[in-house]
């Protein structure tokens, strides 16, 4: 299992947009990915959930990545957030 | 006739007759059903058909509204395919045995309440949505629904607020204008109103009802005013107001992609002023060559705690990139007493404008500087930057600039973090004494730009601020303009540039004579772009004509 954390820099917070590019980006792989925040986790790949845990710009998430291909995908997903959020 | 006011989405003016909005009323039924499988096999067909609808009007929306306007649609396809969201409905199905219609308007409830108990404006929107996506659903599920927003002439709209997929389906060609009784100016009605150019006032209230169907109406998007079966005084005064319109409408059709040239062959620039991301629309849309003048406070004016240098990579890698290769003058914080910033902790000044400021706070609080430096720095890899410093009145402070550019570049390096040092760096010159020494700073820097706002303001002695001061305030002051053509021919000699990014920049009267003065580049607000380039085509200069030029006489003037 991989984890990192990621302090969020989009004025926005994670938005219906950029929610929706990590929905997508969440499907790739074979591994499952769950973002937490504030006590609440999600599937990466339900978008609602995502939106409904309402990170706000400065906020820290932890997202964790588990599967056989963990270890580039939490790599992939670090440099996606970086871009991203 | 009655006046209403709203917020003006689009800069236009239209007329016709009002046409209120009928959104068709889901009277969602609940009733036992005897097999569930039928209920869940009509989801399916409707969620197909819903989809396929929505990836429609998104392929519609990309070629009207562009691609971040049109991404809403593929969100609400998303919505549609989110697990939790589908389960929803059919966990009410098979546990209430229950109608499809009724399993989805309970599902849109609940997902539509989370998002409303958020505390945050943007997410509590976001509710909008989930009903927005699942009234599509159920309209797809009424097989006698016909659309009972048909008209038969073009008619102005009125409705409470629209969601996104009904705003892209409207018939431009029968829409005017909207009147929206809610709504903000960045909803997405906005938004797509402002795409699709039609003038629109939202947060009327309730000043309109239904009686009024058919009545004559104005919607004035300049002035943020509708009137409602207006009278001859204010029906004459909108027609020419609209003729107005009109006329800068297709000269921005006539004069986008032309040449900013004289008629004996003389180029000069054109780029624009903005203060904020939201700018770069206007700056693009009025076919400025660049932004002359990028305005950096609004990050700080707009945040209640420093920005961070990352919020600030963000914003100016937004810029660079949206600008695609076009220059961007990225002017450092240019901030004083006088502007709120709490959080910067500067005392109260007698005089702001002549205190601690601007490069002043930047010297002396070097971590402000250098992160800013850091941002552009690491922003420039994805555009063509500029940096500019303003209030600059010695060599010295120049020096000391650098110092910190050096080490700033050198940390960037040490840390491998990409970035692109090698780009323009000039100064303002807002000040008598940047405009005085000017030979000398002309050697330390590429590039000037003149600030000439400030630079009259600091010249004459007069506040621009006071009204009282207007008859002292004379803004073509022979003063200010032998300063401007000092700074010029000093910054010429060392074979470099000078913009003029103040509000003169705009000012057609003088046009001629900067063009005289050999100023390189006009960086005005993206409204006045073309209104310059007009005048930059009408100009001859190989002529004797002097006419334009307030004192008569030309250069010699100065020498």
């Amino acid at each position: 299992m991989k984890e990192f954390q990621y302090v969020v820099k989009d004025p926005l917070g994670i938005h219906a947009r950029p929610a929706g590019l990590l929905v997508k980006e969440a499907k790739n792989g074979r591994s499952e990915i769950v973002i937490e925040f504030g006590g609440k986790s999600a599937d990466a790949k339900r978008l609602l959930a995502v939106m409904s845990l309402g990170v706000k710009s400065g906020n820290e998430v932890t997202v964790r990545v588990e599967g056989p291909d963990e270890d580039s995908r939490a790599e992939e997903l670090k440099a996606f957030f970086e871009a991203n959020f | 006739m009655l006046t209403i006011s709203g917020k003006s989405v689009y800069q236009d003016i239209c007329m016709g007759k009002l046409a209120f909005f009928k959104r068709q009323g889901h009277m969602i039924k609940r009733y036992k059903v005897e097999d569930a499988q039928t209920e869940l096999a009509r989801m399916e067909d409707a969620l197909a058909k819903t989809r396929e609808q929505l990836q429609k009007l998104h392929e519609k929306a990309l070629t009207e509204v562009g691609e971040a306007n049109a991404a809403i649609f593929e969100i609400h396809a998303m919505m549609l395919e989110d697990p939790d969201y589908v389960e929803s409905i059919q966990n009410i199905i098979t546990t209430q045995q229950v109608n499809l219609e009724y399993a989805i308007g309970a599902t849109a409830d609940n997902f539509a309440a989370v998002f409303e108990a958020m505390d945050d404006a943007y997410m509590q929107a976001r509710a909008a949505d989930v009903r927005d996506v699942s009234d599509r659903l159920l309209a797809n599920l009424d097989e006698e629904k016909k659309d009972p927003n048909v008209f038969t002439e073009p008619v102005i709209l009125v409705a409470d607020d629209l969601a996104p997929s009904e705003t892209i389906q409207m018939d431009k060609d029968m829409v005017l204008g909207f009147l929206m009784k809610e709504g903000s100016v960045n909803s997405h009605t906005a938004i797509l109103a402002r795409s699709m150019g039609i003038p629109a006032l939202v947060g009327i209230g309730d000043t309109l009802i239904e009686a009024q169907e058919g009545t004559f109406a104005i919607v004035d998007g300049i002035e943020g005013k509708a009137y409602v079966d207006p009278d001859p005084e204010t029906l004459q005064r909108m027609e020419e107001r609209q003729r107005e319109a009109k006329e800068r409408k297709e000269l921005l059709q006539s004069l986008k992609g032309q040449e900013n040239v004289t008629l004996d062959g003389r180029k000069v620039k054109i780029y624009a002023n903005i203060g904020n991301t939201r700018d770069i629309g206007n700056v693009l849309m009025n076919d400025a060559e660049g932004i002359g003048l990028f305005r950096s406070e609004f990050l700080y004016l707009e945040s209640q705690d420093f920005p961070t240098e990352d919020e600030q990579f963000m914003v100016y890698k937004q810029v660079a990139e949206t600008m695609a290769g076009r220059p961007v003058v990225i002017r450092t914080l240019d901030i004083g007493a006088d502007k709120q910033a709490d959080y910067f902790h500067l005392d109260k000044e007698e005089n702001p404008a002549l205190g601690y400021r601007a490069i002043r706070i930047c010297l002396t609080r070097p971590e402000i500087f250098k992160t800013q430096l850091r941002a552009i720095y690491r922003a420039a890899v994805y555009g063509n930057l500029l940096i500019m410093y303003p209030m600059i009145i010695s060599v010295e402070e120049i020096h000391q600039i650098k110092e910190i550019e050096k080490e700033v570049k050198a940390e960037l390096q040490a840390e491998g973090i990409p970035f692109k040092g090698d780009i323009e760096s000039g100064i303002m010159i807002e000040t008598p004494a940047a405009a005085l020494i000017s030979d000398e700073l002309a050697k330390e820097v590429d590039f000037f730009s003149v600030g000439t706002n400030d630079l009259t303001q600091y010249t004459l002695a007069v506040d621009r601020q006071n009204v009282k001061l207007d008859p002292f305030c004379n803004t073509h002051h022979k003063a200010v303009l032998r300063l401007i053509q000092y700074a010029a021919e000093n910054i010429h000699r060392e074979g470099k540039w000078i913009g003029i990014c103040g509000e003169l920049g705009a000012d057609t009267r003088l046009t001629e004579l900067f063009l005289r003065l050999g100023i390189d580049e006009l960086s005005v607000s993206p409204s006045m772009v073309l209104e310059v380039r007009k005048k930059v085509r009408e100009l001859d200069l190989s002529s004797e004509k002097t006419s334009g030029l307030p004192w008569g006489g030309g250069k010699e003037q100065y020498e």
